[in-house]
């Protein structure tokens, strides 16, 4: 698969990035990188073998419908780079 | 003629309703989800989508899932997976959603329910568990947005019908149904107002007697259920007007405005979204067994169908009765409890939906707020049973009053005012003798036809006893003497 502009500029819109042209070069080329770097498991047979798409057998780990491990408003609003005294700030978005 | 062109036309609606579940704690971890809590102090890391953090599923959520899958008679799934819904946006900090894509817990399910005498049944597509995200505020500040995760990660069942509903009054029963059931079942609190329960229409028209299934377009922002329906009829007058002068029903998202009763485009990127579905590592897969299904079934109440069939066919009560007594959950399971208090059914249902109902509207109160517990109801039904007291006097005497003091019996507050009906039929026919006397020409009257005359007679025998004459006695000595 070969990475072109077009989808770097569609990767770039999902998840809200902005690029200028030098960019632009650069991440297609990384992009290019790692994926060849993937494309290389397509060398190997997987016929027959169901995906893993999870480390153990486990099924129904299950929590108690109980209220646990909840941190306080400083805490969770010291890591964000803007913030008021209740409130994450973010650029205004228009409503989705 | 113009007015014409609308009857061409029909209407198919699909219904997606978004539950948020009436757990303590979220879906995927153990922050609180009461309602109304300060911004930001329910959450914790991995509400707040930092690295390093398990989700697990809440049980709760689990059980909840089932019961409105087999409320609505669909097939519970047995191997559950989750899934990862990616898209980018301020109040969802993971950078996705956990919900159920390929593997939802119920499919195939029906509701059946009436719309203006005809019965309608709406097939249930599917209904699978996920998570809200957080709450963007964007008019609280000039610069930014404020983002509050308090409701991030709240468990929601989403409910997706067939496009199976042909009119705004369909889209409206069925919307007061589905939250008459999570009502009945106890697993959403059914609030459109608030936003405990949400809907999402997708509407498009087509000519009467085809089949296809026409461009559809998706309005959201409706808070009440007869702002859905009013979105509807909104919503098919444009796209019949759109069609009719030649254009075309494009798909997008519309908002509704119930100020001017309009659906307006929304400003949304026109490119479709792209949520990269893939299965959710951290989650194991919830196994659901036919033993844990029955388990929950064995649990679950009566849910209004089964309930006005056994008010009609066990306790003989009118179909009007225990439909309008199963229309509000709290109201049927009080009534319930008073069928348990007394064998005079009819006159349960005749005090709940007359005099206790009434009072409620006077007030703006809801049943749970009723002062009086059904054993008071109980004994006041039965004390007119006994003859002490009738309804009339009861409903404007004695039930005033035991609402002001509920601690007092309903025997003794018609003691204390003085209300308790004299059914001795000695002391009665003396009265009877004395008002039939004092008035010969009514008699003669009476005799000679004039049947009216009854109620006088017998208002003249109340005036006597000074109200206090049982009514029914009085009428049957009346009767007696006058036919003599």
């Amino acid at each position: 698969m070969d990475i072109d502009n077009g989808l770097v500029d569609r990767l770039a819109e999902l998840s809200k990035l902005e690029f200028n042209a030098d960019e632009k070069e650069r991440i297609k080329g990384d992009l290019q990188k790692i994926l060849n770097l993937v494309e290389k498991l397509n060398e190997v047979n997987v016929d027959g073998v169901e995906p893993l798409k999870y480390m153990n057998d486990d099924v129904n780990v299950l929590r108690e419908d109980e209220v646990k491990g909840q941190v306080s408003k400083a805490d969770a609003l010291s890591n964000a780079p803007q913030r008021d005294s209740d409130y994450f700030k973010v650029p205004k978005v228009i409503k989705k | 003629m113009s007015d014409d062109k609308y009857s061409k036309y029909e209407l198919v609606i699909g219904l997606e309703v978004h539950a948020q579940l009436s757990t303590k704690s979220k879906m995927y971890c153990g922050d609180s989800t009461e309602f109304g809590a300060s911004p930001n102090t329910q959450v914790s890391p991995l509400s707040l989508g930092h690295p390093g953090t398990l989700p697990r599923v809440n049980k709760a959520a689990v059980a909840a899932a089932v019961k409105i899958g087999l409320a609505m008679d669909g097939e519970i799934r047995e191997v559950n997976e989750f899934a990862r819904k990616n898209y980018f946006y301020a109040d969802l900090p993971k950078g996705y959603q956990i919900t159920q894509d390929k593997t939802p817990i119920c499919t195939n399910g029906f509701l059946k329910f009436e719309v203006n005498g005809e019965e309608k049944t709406v097939r249930i597509h599917r209904i699978h568990m996920e998570e809200d995200a957080g709450k963007s505020t964007h008019d609280l500040d000039p610069f930014f947005t404020l983002v509050d995760l308090n409701r991030a990660g709240v468990p929601l069942v989403e409910i997706v019908t067939e496009p199976d509903i042909r009119s705004s009054d369909e889209a409206y029963q069925y919307l007061t149904e589905v939250r008459k059931l999570v009502r009945f079942l106890e697993i959403c609190d059914g609030n459109l107002e608030e936003g405990s329960m949400r809907c999402d229409a997708n509407i498009s028209i087509r000519k009467v007697g085809e089949t296809i299934l026409n461009t559809r377009v998706e309005v959201k922002n409706m808070n009440s259920i007869r702002n859905v329906k009013r979105a509807i009829e909104a919503e098919f007058i444009r796209q019949v007007d759109l069609v009719e002068e030649g254009g075309v029903v494009v798909q997008e998202t519309r908002g509704f405005d119930a100020n001017t009763g309009k659906t307006l485009g929304q400003r949304s990127k026109e490119f479709a979204h792209d949520y990269r579905y893939f299965p959710e590592p951290d989650l194991p897969p919830v196994v659901i067994t036919d033993a844990y299904i029955q388990d929950v079934r064995a649990n679950m109440p009566k849910l209004p169908k089964q309930l006005i069939s056994e008010y009609v066919n066990h306790f003989g009560l009118p179909l009007y009765d225990a439909t309008v007594i199963t229309d509000d959950k709290d109201l049927a399971f009080y009534f319930n409890d008073l069928l348990k208090l007394t064998s005079n059914y009819k006159a349960a249902s005749n005090w709940v939906l007359g005099p206790v109902k009434s009072f409620l509207n006077e007030n703006g109160l809801e049943i749970s707020q009723f002062v009086l517990k059904p054993q008071a109801l109980a004994d006041l039904i039965a004390l007119i049973d006994s003859g002490k007291t009738n309804f009339s006097v009861a409903s404007q005497k004695i039930f005033p009053e035991m609402i002001v003091a509920p601690a007092k019996s309903p025997l003794q507050i018609a003691e204390e005012l003085n209300l308790l009906q004299n059914s001795d039929e000695g002391m009665i026919k003396e009265l009877v003798a004395q008002v039939l006397s004092s008035m010969p020409a009514k008699v003669e009257e009476y005799k000679a036809g004039k049947k009216g005359l009854m109620g006088l007679f017998v208002g003249e025998v109340m005036k006597a006893s000074k109200g206090k004459a049982d009514p029914k006695v009085t009428n049957k000595l009346l009767n007696e003497l006058l036919e003599n």
